[in-house]
Formats: structure tokens, C-alpha cells, sequence
């Protein structure tokens, strides 16, 4: 039986945080936020307590046991965070509790009753929903009695439940428990773990729910990022294989190669070109971003090896302008070095800009230099990931892969083509000491493609693809293609004389025809002419002879006694 | 209790609890106890039930209760719980010292 019962939740209005957990944190239950320093707990608890406040009306308490009010409200003035304007809205509490062992004497037998007031205090003051405890484990440095602490703290949070708020407690990392004191032991409805690494000097943040009781939720690590707007965490989720496809064509920028395809690219499919150095990637790139362009859509470049300047300059060789679409802030350039920053952070970027910028076309060129900055089964996860969110997204993605080495073509380097739709191949073909570039498509999921070798051009019109002849030594390119063309002209050529002379035959023949028969024509007319004059001659004199025959029988009549007799 | 003479208060204690709850009766007569016998006419006890004025909390960043807190003389020193280790209050109040003090300062050697 499927229970229709949906587990409430409390939305933290985190990006993507509220995906994972399929709606937010458990609804008037704490939820324990852990992790190591400076993994942004502290963030993540403020955050959940502002958004609360300005995104769903939620007034928030937010306790700090290590910074100062001012502190924490100016930390987060970076991340467009008005603490003292939410205070003076009556929207939030922000309480410092300051606990120094150095000050305080114990004497026997107490209770946090005093923690318990001020808190209740605060949250009754705004009428909170929320609240932060950050961290609370600092009591345990601050006070002597574990025992008392332990008992408290179990109280504490039942109270909090008891009041209906959701609470956020952070905790600190332990060496072989989830915090250092154990506070999973009481807070255990939901508990985060943060992790912040660092990987061959590239650090990459990672969130991950360990526990989330009563509701299923992402159980990945999901890598996030602290940026101008707070965390940010990354929606991978699993999209699984049920994408809608689309079977509308988008041109690639370059008819032949629309050709090549039976008339372009799948909308939202993937797209590889790979090949060795030199071999277009680059502009085949370009050029199928600058279409999308200019059918209006929007469209990001993502390269790791040139600067926008650099590209829009080398482009223009072609004759190809991006500074156009540029303008028109249709097309996004994001140039990062790969070792920049770590693979998570790339796609967390990458992510960010696809779900600000909301690009139709994507490109990474040349995926292959993420190599740099992880190992292949990473960029393989990520390129998986990548590619699962744009097809879910509908948006079409080329990729490029440098392949280094020869004999090694038919593989790319990162081991992406199985999650390929398009691959076309890049090639150098070297002959007759030349090198000329040729493409060919090498698969091309649900489509009758050609499975030509095509030269491949590049212009000062841009891309052009010639198709490639087939010697007795290969295939033709550069100069014995020309070659070949011109012979092939020569014999047009004889071909086009051959009909002109015929042609001119057949013209001559039809103007004899015309003169003949002309003549033949006159000939005819003249006869005709005579004949009717002749017959009419003959017709005049007939009449006449009856007309006199006419008179002389009338003559006669009139001499005779009676009429009529002669004739019946 | 005769109220102290205000000048020569030299002991201004306070006294934190929540509501008549056994501990902070406990505190109260623990504390009297002892500032009778030793700052007799120098101290003033100032009793807050955080019950009635729970802002009152914040100002002497009060977690635990009962909590006596040393206004005067200076510097302000805070001790937790019943009172009920007569040893550990003196110390708190500075009545007495925690244990044979150490050289302080050590002259440097010439």
C-alpha cells in the first residue's frame, strides 16, 4: 500500500540543499550540522536562518557560542546578509553566548536553566521557527561537568522539539565520531556532514546527509560552494536515463556537416568532436555556438585553454565575429584553467552558470584538459553528471577531447564516448608532404549519417568541407585533391564542349528546318494565289454565260402564245 | 538583614536563579552562610530570578543556574552551582588563595 503521508519539512531555501533533502530539514526537529573548521557551518546555519526569515516569513533565533553579534553580522554582510536590519525588523535574534573557563568556578550541583531562559526568551520575543546553535559544543570547554552538560544538553533538545522549532546545531568534528562530544547521540532526525578537502592543492567542499529519519533523501557526497550568494550546493541528482528527447534538428553552423548528420544535430543531445592538435576543435566549436547565437538562443562557451579575447581574435581569421553575440550577451565565455580549482568546483561553476545564464548550447572545449586536475574515472563522474543535467535541461552540449597520439584516434582520452549521441572525428592526413585536416562521423545515435571522409577547410568564409577523394593511396586531400579536381574539371570541361557542339547542331538543323520550310511555305502561297485566281476567272465567266442564257430564253418566250408548255 | 552601609560595601554579589527550585534555595543559604562568616557589614547580595527578567540573562552571560557572579571587587568572577563546596566558593571569591602560590615574577639572575 503507498501512503500518500509526506514527511514535513522545513525548506532551508539553500540552492539545491532542498533537492537533495527532497523538501528541507525535518520539520520542528533539530538537525545536527557537522564538520571540521572552516567547512561552513556556521554558513549554512545562518543561512538556513536568513532565508527562513526573508524567503518564507519565518522570524529565526540564531545562538553563537563562538562570534560576537557584530561579528557574524558583519561576516556575512559579503553574502548580501543584513543581520541588524533583520533585528530591527523584529525578524531574528542573534544571541552571543560566551562561555570562558578561565571565569568560572564550579560549586557543586547546577543546571543550564540560565541557556534555557535566554533562549526561550529570544524565541518568544520574535516568535521564531528557527533556530541556530553555533556551537554548541563550545559548553563543553567552557564547563566543567560533562555528566551535568550531557544531561542538559539531552534536555535541551527535547525542549526544542517540545517548543515545534526546527533547529539547526552545528558541531565540530571528531576524530572517530561525527562531532567531538557525540551530539548525533541527541540530535539524530537528520544529521549533514561537511567536508572541505584538499586534493593535489585543489580543495573542493562536499556535503553529505548521513541520516535523514523518516524520509529518504541524495545519499552522495555533493560538492557546494560559498560564493557572493551564499551555499550554494550542487543539484546532481539522480536524473536517471528517462530524459525527454527532442527531435527537433539544430544546425551545427556548418551545412555540410548538417549534411553529413541528414540534416544537423538532435536538440539536447551530445556532441563530441575529437581529434589531435590543430585539428578545428576549436572553431568547429565556435561556429556551432555562434549559429545558436544567431537563431536567438542563448549559448555557453566553457574553455580551458584560451581566453574569451583570444578566441573572439582567432575566430575572426575565419571570418567568424562572436563580438556580436557577445554583445547581444547571447553567448557566455567562461575561461578557466583547469588546475584552477578542483573538478567539483568546475562543474559547481559550470553548474551555477547554466542555471543563471540558461544557455540552449553548451561547449567544453577540450574536456580532456580536466585531465590536469583529477584523475579519469573523476572526469568521467563529472562529464556523467554534466551530461545527465543538461539532457534533463534539453540543452544541446559539444564537447572536444584531444586525443594525443596516433593509433590512439579511435579512443578519446577521457573514455566519454559511450555517453556520446554525435562523434565526429578530427583527423591529420598526411600525404604527398602535406597536412590537411579531414572529418569523418564516427557514430551518431538515431540518424542516417554519411559515412564519408570529408576534407576539412578552414576559410576565410569559415568552415567548408570538401569531400575527400579516394586514391589508390587513400584518401585525397590538399593538393592531390586539387589535383584530382582539376582533372575532373578538364573532363567536365570536354563534357560541356561536347553538348555545346551539339547543342549548336541541333540549333543549326532547326534554322534549316525553319528556312526550308519557310521557303516551302512561299512556294505554296504563290501556287495557292494563282489556283484562286484562275478558279475565280473561271466562276465569272460562268455566271456570265448563264446570265446570257437567261436573257436569250426570256427573249424567246416572249414571242410565244403560251408558257409553260414547252418545259413540263 | 540590616541593610549594609552602601560606602562601606566592599562585596556586591549577585545571585542568578530560576524560579524556587531546590538548588537555588540551596545557593542562597550556602552564600549567606558564608558571607556571614567572613565579609560580615561588607557585602550585598543581589538575588535575580531570570524566571521574572529572563533579559537579564545577557548581560552577565548567564548559562548556568544558580550562578553567583562577583561584582565587586573587580574583577567580576562568575561561580556555578549550589555553593555547596564552601572550599571552591572562597577560592571563586578570591577569599582565599587556590593553593601555595608559586614565584611569581622570578627575578631574572644579574
Amino acid at each position: 500500500m503507498v501512503s500518500d503521508y509526506r514527511f514535513p519539512k522545513c525548506p532551508t531555501g539553500i540552492k539545491g540543499l532542498d533537492e537533495i533533502t527532497l523538501g528541507g530539514l525535518p520539520l520542528g526537529r533539530p538537525t545536527l550540522v557537522c564538520g571540521a573548521a572552516g567547512c561552513g557551518k556556521t554558513l549554512l546555519a545562518m543561512e538556513f536562518i536568513v532565508r527562513g526569515a526573508v524567503e518564507f516569513n519565518e522570524p529565526g533565533v540564531y545562538m553563537s557560542f563562538e562570534e560576537r553579534s557584530e561579528e557574524l553580522a558583519q561576516n556575512v554582510r559579503s553574502l548580501g546578509f543584513d543581520l541588524d536590519d533583520l533585528v530591527a525588523r523584529g525578524q531574528l535574534v542573534l544571541s552571543y553566548v560566551r562561555v570562558e573557563r578561565g571565569e568560572i568556578e564550579e560549586t557543586g550541583d547546577y543546571d543550564l536553566e540560565g541557556l534555557f531562559i535566554r533562549l526561550g526568551a529570544a524565541i518568544d520575543a520574535v516568535g521564531a521557527r528557527r533556530v541556530a546553535l553555533d556551537t554548541i559544543e563550545s559548553l563543553f570547554s567552557g564547563l566543567g561537568s560533562e555528566a551535568i552538560l550531557r544531561a542538559e544538553l539531552r534536555r535541551l533538545f527535547q525542549w526544542l522539539k517540545a517548543k515545534g522549532v526546527t533547529a539547526v546545531v552545528t558541531g565540530e568534528r571528531g576524530d572517530a565520531s561525527l562531532t567531538r562530544q557525540g551530539l548525533e547521540e541527541y540530535v539524530s532526525d537528520c544529521v549533514i556532514l561537511l567536508d572541505h578537502r584538499a586534493k593535489e592543492q585543489v580543495s573542493t567542499r562536499r556535503l553529505r546527509i548521513i541520516k535523514y529519519r523518516g524520509s529518504s533523501h541524495g545519499t552522495n557526497e555533493y560538492p557546494f560552494i560559498i560564493d557572493e550568494q551564499g551555499i550554494d550546493v550542487l543539484p546532481i541528482t539522480s536524473l536517471g536515463l528517462n530524459q525527454e528527447v527532442s527531435s527537433e534538428l539544430i544546425s551545427t553552423g556548418v551545412p555540410e556537416l548538417d549534411e553529413m548528420l541528414g540534416g544537423g544535430l538532435y536538440r539536447g543531445s551530445s556532441v563530441l568532436f575529437s581529434g589531435t592538435a590543430g585539428t578545428g576543435k576549436t572553431t568547429v566549436s565556435a561556429t556551432f555556438l555562434e549559429a545558436a547565437c544567431r537563431r536567438g538562443e542563448r549559448a555557453l562557451y566553457c574553455s580551458f585553454e584560451e581566453s574569451q579575447s583570444q578566441t573572439v581574435r582567432n575566430m575572426r581569421s575565419i571570418g567568424l565575429d562572436l563580438q556580436p553575440a557577445i554583445d547581444r550577451q547571447l553567448l557566455m565565455f567562461h575561461a578557466t584553467r583547469p588546475t584552477q580549482q578542483g573538478l567539483e568546483l568546475h562543474l559547481a561553476n559550470i553548474f551555477r552558470l547554466i542555471r543563471t545564464f540558461q544557455p540552449r548550447s553548451v561547449v567544453l572545449d577540450p574536456v580532456t584538459s580536466l585531465l590536469g586536475s583529477g584523475n579519469d574515472m573523476e572526469v568521467r563522474a563529472m562529464l556523467v553528471r554534466l551530461l545527465d543535467t543538461m539532457k534533463g535541461l534539453g540543452i544541446t552540449c559539444l564537447f572536444t577531447a584531444l586525443n594525443t597520439g596516433a593509433g590512439y584516434v579511435e579512443q578519446s582520452d577521457v573514455g566519454i564516448s559511450s555517453l556520446i549521441d554525435t562523434w565526429f572525428l578530427m583527423r591529420d592526413i598526411e600525404l604527398d608532404g602535406e597536412r590537411n585536416r579531414a572529418i569523418h562521423v564516427l557514430k551518431s545515435r538515431g540518424m542516417a549519417h554519411s559515412n564519408q571522409i570529408r576534407e576539412f577547410l578552414l576559410t576565410s568564409q569559415g568552415i567548408r568541407l570538401r569531400p575527400a577523394y579516394l586514391g589508390p593511396n587513400g584518401v585525397l586531400t590538399g593538393s592531390a585533391r586539387l589535383l584530382q579536381e582539376g582533372r575532373d574539371e578538364a573532363q567536365a570541361e570536354l563534357r560541356r564542349q561536347d553538348i555545346d557542339r551539339r547543342q549548336r547542331e541541333l540549333e543549326r538543323e532547326q534554322q534549316l528546318f525553319a528556312a526550308r520550310m519557310a521557303a516551302l511555305k512561299a512556294t505554296f502561297q504563290a501556287r495557292a494565289e494563282e489556283l484562286q485566281r484562275g478558279l475565280g476567272e473561271l466562276r465569272a465567266s460562268e455566271s456570265l454565260r448563264r446570265s446570257n442564257q437567261q436573257d436569250l430564253a426570256e427573249s424567246r418566250r416572249a414571242g410565244a402564245p403560251a408558257e409553260g408548255g414547252a418545259h413540263g | 538583614m540590616a541593610d549594609p552601609d552602601p560606602i562601606a560595601v566592599k562585596w556586591d554579589l549577585r545571585l542568578y536563579v530560576a524560579g524556587q527550585t531546590p538548588k537555588s534555595v540551596r545557593a542562597f543559604a550556602n552564600l549567606k552562610r558564608l558571607c556571614e562568616d567572613h565579609l560580615s557589614g561588607q557585602y550585598r547580595i543581589e538575588v535575580v530570578d531570570l524566571m521574572e527578567n529572563p533579559m537579564l540573562a545577557d548581560g552577565d552571560q548567564i548559562i548556568a543556574i544558580p550562578t553567583l557572579v562577583r561584582k565587586l571587587p573587580e574583577p567580576i568572577r562568575k561561580i556555578i552551582g549550589d555553593l555547596s563546596n564552601t572550599e571552591r566558593v572562597m577560592v571563586g571569591l578570591d577569599l582565599r588563595p587556590a593553593a601555595a602560590p608559586g614565584p611569581r615574577n622570578p627575578e631574572p639572575i644579574p
